[in-house]
């Protein structure tokens, strides 16, 4: 699990002692983000998105943990209730904002992470089962968002469950039955308000669950670093604490301070006004959008506007939103490229980057509303996404003359294997 | 020794029937098999019911006075929480909606296919785009009808004609014709 020179837990003091014998969770920790755990010397600050992912899920469930305490989950009043946080609640309003702008920072945080791995190819063997349970991580944050979208019940929570739950209806058969099922109704109602909270309130501890595996399956093959050279011997490493710790405490003071920015000054820049309008079955906003972080897919949704075949254009359109995330789960195996990191691949890095723009271009249109440019840049941008992934990515991989790489970690940051130091080893713990 | 010996012998001949299949795996496959069963059939109430109510089921039907529409305009009611547009067609409207070829259609639905006989100006639909359920304008005062003077739904931008057919944009079907008989000539009953 971890390589042979790590940091043993030796408590000193008799109680830790007494409770290492009994039950070893400060060694588990120690072991797991603690000294105990070698990590390559060589890391950037693109590996501060992981630690800052999981404190950003800790700050959702400890401010959405106490905003359920004043929430009231009905029809009638859940407009209400959440105009009492906002009002009327000690700190309530702090709380709101610091939570709904908690989901965009925590999708900011990842959405890096995952660009990271694109970039690194953080993917490949052996890190395929970190990159498979990240994925299943990035879809329960989707549902889980969007059903904490829908409980203030203001116009936009309201149509946007309503268009949300409507893609189920383009499946064949049982499409129907399937969204009266979700719903427990014929349009969002009182039962879909509930069991949408219900879920908001247990699926932030799934994704928990899932950390906890992404975390297990990483510490096998150790963390993956920015020259993707596998750690060969002591000097590619330094411990986790107080190396990491220490950086990844200066990469969580900038979240801080983007993150209090939005709280503090601009705590409705990322929300739509439509939303502080109660629901109205009756009346669809003019302009109905969903969250920012949702645009790039939902751009991809709106850019099929024809039947293809025999498949009628809303399932086509549906097929190709849920498509663009489930190809990142044959990513290990659409990048046949020996060479991990894409500094030593000169044509993938040019790709990588007209991805993100790719990326960066979905997201505006789908912002956008649904008229022309948007609907054309969004169907060029769409079908450039999957190319991507599907036919540019293997063909690369097999015509590119990667850069060569260095001999070992420590090569590459001191230019000299042989001149390695190793870090002091840290004192036991008391 | 002897004792061992024997309960070992006892367990090869008495519960071997010559095929390899024990009497214990027997038990051990019956067993599990109805906790199985037993299991599967406690999922369904944790599945049903989240299926709609009794008391949204029970809100299924709406009369509606329709005496004050003059043609040319139309109303929205609300049945099973949803909206619904009534909407007193012009005769030039009713010709634009015969007019169509209705081979060309996506969805192919004549308008007599979709109103009641006698009552051809009488177009009765749900208000809700076939495409991800927005509410189409065209039914209020003033609103946006689109290029075949129907509904068009801001949403996603798809435009119905004058008899509330599918023409453009992402929606597949007509917009619903939902079940209703007209119970007087100002009433209609819709459920």
């Amino acid at each position: 699990m971890s390589f042979p020179w790590a940091n043993e837990y030796k408590p000193t003091n008799p109680l830790m002692q007494w409770v290492d014998e009994r039950l070893p969770l400060p060694r588990f920790v120690y072991n797991a983000v603690g000294a105990g755990y070698p990590v390559p010397r060589n890391l950037n600050y693109m590996w501060n998105f992981g630690v800052l992912a999981g404190f950003a899920l800790v700050l959702q469930i400890v401010t959405g943990v106490v905003l359920a305490m004043h929430y009231a989950a009905n029809d009638k009043v859940a407009f209400d209730s959440v105009e009492h946080i906002m009002r009327d609640v000690n700190w309530g309003w702090m709380l709101r904002y610091a939570h709904a702008n908690g989901a965009s920072m925590f999708f900011i945080v990842v959405y890096t992470h995952i660009f990271r791995g694109f970039f690194y190819s953080s993917y490949k063997a052996p890190r395929e089962m970190i990159w498979l349970l990240g994925v299943v991580i990035f879809l329960l944050m989707m549902a889980t968002a969007f059903m904490g979208y829908v409980l203030p019940w203001g116009q936009m929570s309201f149509w946007g469950a309503k268009v949300i739950t409507g893609l189920f209806s383009a499946i064949p058969l049982v499409g129907t039955p399937l969204q009266e099922w979700l719903l427990g109704g014929f349009a969002p109602d009182n039962a879909a308000l509930n069991r949408f909270f219900s879920l908001h309130f247990l699926l932030p501890f799934v994704i928990l669950g899932v950390i906890i595996l992404h975390v297990w399956a990483l510490h096998i093959p150790g963390s993956s670093n920015p020259t993707g050279v596998e750690v060969k011997q002591e000097s590619d490493t330094v411990p986790f604490h107080p190396y990491y710790t220490a950086k990844d405490g200066f990469g969580l003071g900038i979240f801080l301070l983007v993150y209090c920015a939005l709280v503090f000054f601009a705590p409705n820049l990322l929300g739509h006004p439509d939303n502080y309008i109660p629901a109205n079955p009756l009346s669809t906003p003019a302009h109905i959008v969903p969250e920012w972080y949702f645009w790039p897919f939902y751009a991809i949704l709106r850019a099929f506007t024809s039947d293809f075949l025999f498949i009628p254009a809303k399932l086509m359109g549906v097929l190709a939103m849920f498509s663009a995330i489930l190809v990142w789960f044959f990513l290990p195996w659409l990048d046949t490229s020996p060479v991990r990191s894409g500094h030593y691949r000169p044509l993938f890095r040019k790709f990588f980057y007209l991805l993100v723009v790719d990326v960066l271009v979905l997201g505006y249109c789908g912002g956008a509303p649904a008229e022309e440019p948007y609907v054309m840049i969004s169907q060029i941008a769409s079908m450039y996404y999957f190319l991507h992934f599907l036919v540019i990515l293997p063909v690369v991989s097999s015509i590119e003359t990667p850069a060569p790489l260095p001999f070992s970690i420590t090569e590459a940051v001191l230019g000299k294997d042989e001149h390695a130091t190793l870090a002091p080893a840290t004192p036991a713990v008391a | 020794m002897a004792e061992q010996a024997s309960i070992a012998e006892a367990t090869m001949t008495g519960a071997n029937n010559g095929e390899g299949v024990r009497r214990r795996d027997f038990i051990n496959i019956a067993a599990v098999s109805f906790a199985g069963v037993g299991g599967l059939a406690a999922l369904y109430p944790l599945i049903s019911q989240m299926a709609p109510s009794a008391d949204v089921l029970a809100e299924s039907s709406t009369e509606i006075d329709i005496s004050a529409i003059a043609p040319g305009q139309a109303i929205k009611a609300v049945w099973r929480k949803q909206p619904v547009f009534i909407r007193n067609l012009t005769p030039e409207e009713i010709k634009a909606a015969d007019g169509v070829d209705v081979a060309s259609l996506r969805d192919p639905q004549t308008l007599e296919q979709r109103t009641t006989a006698g009552k051809t100006n009488w177009l009765i639909t749900m208000g809700v785009c076939t495409h991800l359920g927005c509410v189409p304008l065209g039914a209020g005062e003033g609103e946006v009808k689109g290029e075949f003077g129907g509904y068009f739904c801001p949403c996603h931008g798809s435009v119905y004609d004058t008899a509330a057919r599918i023409r453009k944009g992402p929606a597949p079907k007509n917009l619903e014709v939902p079940p209703h008989e007209f119970s007087s000539d100002t009433v209609v009953k819709i459920g």
